[in-house]
């Protein structure tokens, strides 16, 4: 996936100005930065989510404008917190919706055998049938992870996976990540207020500040003192923990 | 002697009964294994019980509803070629049982619709403004085209209905409540609205007369020749099972069908326009029901969850089984005369939104567990 000059305006003010990257495939990308530095927009724009005021993205060698949007939900999935957690559904007629672009209305039993896989992957079986509002968020986290495995993806796009989870269920959130990458050879991508969750689990680091990127390289690369007291404006310490640098700030 | 007997008999009688509980329980597990079997095949039969339980009852009562009413007519009499009591059998009888089917399945699955797409379990024909709107289509109609028939009254109807549906859609998407209470709040207000401006025309040109048949929804009217608008709601009733995950997908919100590739605004008008559709075909032969379109949908969704494809039929079926006994109490409570069915639905049906409402306040959106698992989510 390349993206190039992306812009986006609200009322006059760009949120998103002039940001270029390359997303290195089968990694596990996060993107970084304080509130209101364009983040999340631009998750937004790459996902088609959010229509772009000037740029171009593009998505294996086309033009992302140019593919259908049905064609590019076998490719790509978004997971963003905007869902309706009213919704009494169950968590396998959840999971069964991720093979809605594959097979609309009527799922085969090869789509049945999928959905089974994804919700053993994400360790569900036990809730297949409990409805996804009387889940904790942690759970019903996992059961839409799980709709993104059956959507059976090449790029997985995450938008703060781990907000409103405690310290526990986050972790997890991160393993799954991880796991995604690793085990399943999917590219993530993730937006993340939590650094040293980015620091530890992501192969590469975007940095926003004001809309633009300040610095996008290696989690090695991004992660030094000097990046991100300038990206933050507090005072940051880098420590060594287990070959991964991790912050403290204060 | 005789005690020993009567103890053996006991004896026996208990060893019957264990027998009887053994067969019983290996019943229940053989049964529960052949549902295991079914569900990975993708069948459910726990899930189709209550629809097999309404559909049945819905038959025996719709039977039984061709009987009730002034004239005598019975089942004898019928298969006795009487040419009078036929004559009234298809020119009313008939009729009258089949506007009712279409007007229960009608409205109950426009609400289920509704309710889903714009995310609210408020909302509905009565509190979204739709069955006002086709009021005030039929008065147009009746203004602008005194000579206008059946069917032209229908199609302003519509065109309202569809117009006044967008207009408060478009409405509650652009302001974002907190409460979600207060969306069929600003309904209610919006469908006010259009009730004063129809009111005020109306009695502007003289037509309230006229008006009054639909102010009230009532099934006496309906005789051969002058319902058949109503049958419109089936093949829409189909249209909305087709699509009934995409209504689904689209009620999970934009991004979560643009994820899906499921085109959140096309779907969302194509299923409003759907609910208005129903609504419109069925005020325009009955008049406006209240009610049923708000609570039928909340009552399955209680028991059966918020899959479409697995509560379209119950409710449908729900709903007709609904206006029809509400029908039946209205032919029975002061016979030789009838009540507006519109009273009688609102009454039970204002008594049940109360219940659904502290429901709510209690258990949150919890469901009907207990009875769920009990009775396998058999009919309410």
């Amino acid at each position: 996936m390349n993206v190039q000059n992306l812009m986006k305006k609200y009322d006059g003010k760009a949120v998103v100005d002039s940001v270029s990257f390359e997303i290195p495939k089968g990694n596990v990308i996060s993107l970084i930065g304080p509130n209101g530095a364009g983040k999340s927009t631009v998750m937004g724009m790459i996902s088609r989510l959010i229509a772009k005021d000037a740029g171009t993205v593009r998505f294996e060698e086309k033009d992302l404008s140019r593919w259908k949007s049905r064609d590019l939900s076998k490719r790509l999935a978004i997971l963003t917190q905007h869902n309706n957690v009213q919704m009494k559904l169950t968590v396998r007629e959840l999971v069964a919706f991720g093979r809605f672009p594959y097979s609309g209305s009527r799922l085969t039993r090869e789509d049945q055998a999928i959905i089974d896989q994804a919700i053993a992957y994400m360790e569900l079986n036990e809730f297949e049938e409990r409805f996804i509002d009387e889940l904790s968020g942690g759970q019903r986290q996992r059961a839409y992870i799980a709709m993104v495995i059956a959507q059976d993806t090449d790029y997985v796009l995450l938008d703060e996976p781990t907000n409103n989870l405690d310290i526990y269920y986050a972790t997890n959130m991160m393993k799954t990540v991880r796991r995604l990458c690793d085990e399943l050879g999917k590219t993530v991508i993730l937006v993340l207020h939590e650094i040293n969750y980015a620091a530890f689990y992501s192969d590469y680091i975007c940095a926003f500040r004001d809309g633009k990127i300040a610095k996008f390289g290696t989690v090695e690369e991004v992660i030094t003192k000097e990046t991100l007291s300038a990206i933050y404006r507090v005072d940051f310490e880098i420590m060594n923990i287990g070959g991964k640098p991790l912050t403290i700030y204060y | 002697m005789k005690q020993v007997k009567t103890k053996r008999y006991a004896l026996c009688d208990s060893g019957f009964f264990v027998q009887r509980i053994s067969f019983g329980l290996e019943l229940v597990i053989s049964n529960f294994r052949l549902h295991q079997l079914l569900r990975k095949g993708g069948i459910t039969i726990k899930n189709h019980k209550s629809t097999v339980i309404l559909a049945i009852l819905l038959l025996l009562l719709s039977f039984f509803s061709l009987f009730v009413g002034v004239l005598d007519i019975n089942p004898a009499g019928l298969s006795g070629g009487d040419p009078e009591q036929l004559e009234i059998f298809l020119i009313s009888r008939l009729p009258r049982l089949l506007a009712i089917l279409c007007t229960g399945t009608g409205m109950s699955v426009a609400g289920l619709i509704m309710q889903q797409l714009c995310m609210n379990k408020f909302v509905s024909p009565t509190t979204g403004a739709t069955i006002s709107s086709a009021k005030s289509g039929i008065l147009v109609a009746l203004l602008f085209l005194p000579a206008s028939t059946l069917w032209s009254r229908a199609l302003f109807s519509f065109l309202f209905a569809v117009l006044g549906t967008w207009v408060f859609v478009w409405f509650i998407q652009n302001i974002q409540f907190k409460d979600t209470v207060m969306v069929p709040l600003v309904g209610i207000m919006f469908s006010n609205i259009i009730n004063g401006v129809t009111s005020y025309l109306a009695y502007r040109y003289e037509m309230t007369q006229a008006l009054s048949s639909w102010e009230v929804g009532h099934f006496s009217l309906v005789l051969r020749g002058r319902y058949e608008i109503v049958y419109l709601v089936v093949p829409l009733l189909i249209l909305a099972f087709l699509f009934s995950n995409h209504f689904n997908i689209v009620g999970m919100g934009r991004d979560f069908s643009q994820n899906l590739g499921v085109n959140y605004k096309f779907v969302l008008f194509m299923g409003l326009t759907i609910a208005a559709a129903i609504t419109a075909s069925v005020v325009v032969v009955v008049g406006s029901i209240s009610y049923i379109g708000l609570i039928i949908p909340n009552v399955v969704a209680m028991f059966k969850g918020d899959k479409i494809r697995g509560t379209l039929i119950d409710t449908a079926l729900l709903g007709a089984l609904f206006v029809l006994v509400c029908d039946m109490i209205a032919r029975v409570v002061i016979a030789p005369y009838e009540l507006p069915i519109e009273l009688i639905v609102g009454i039970i049906g204002s008594i049940l939104f109360i219940g659904i409402l502290f429901r709510r306040l209690k258990h949150g959106r919890k469901t009907v567990r207990s009875f769920r698992f009990k009775k396998g989510g058999a009919g309410v």
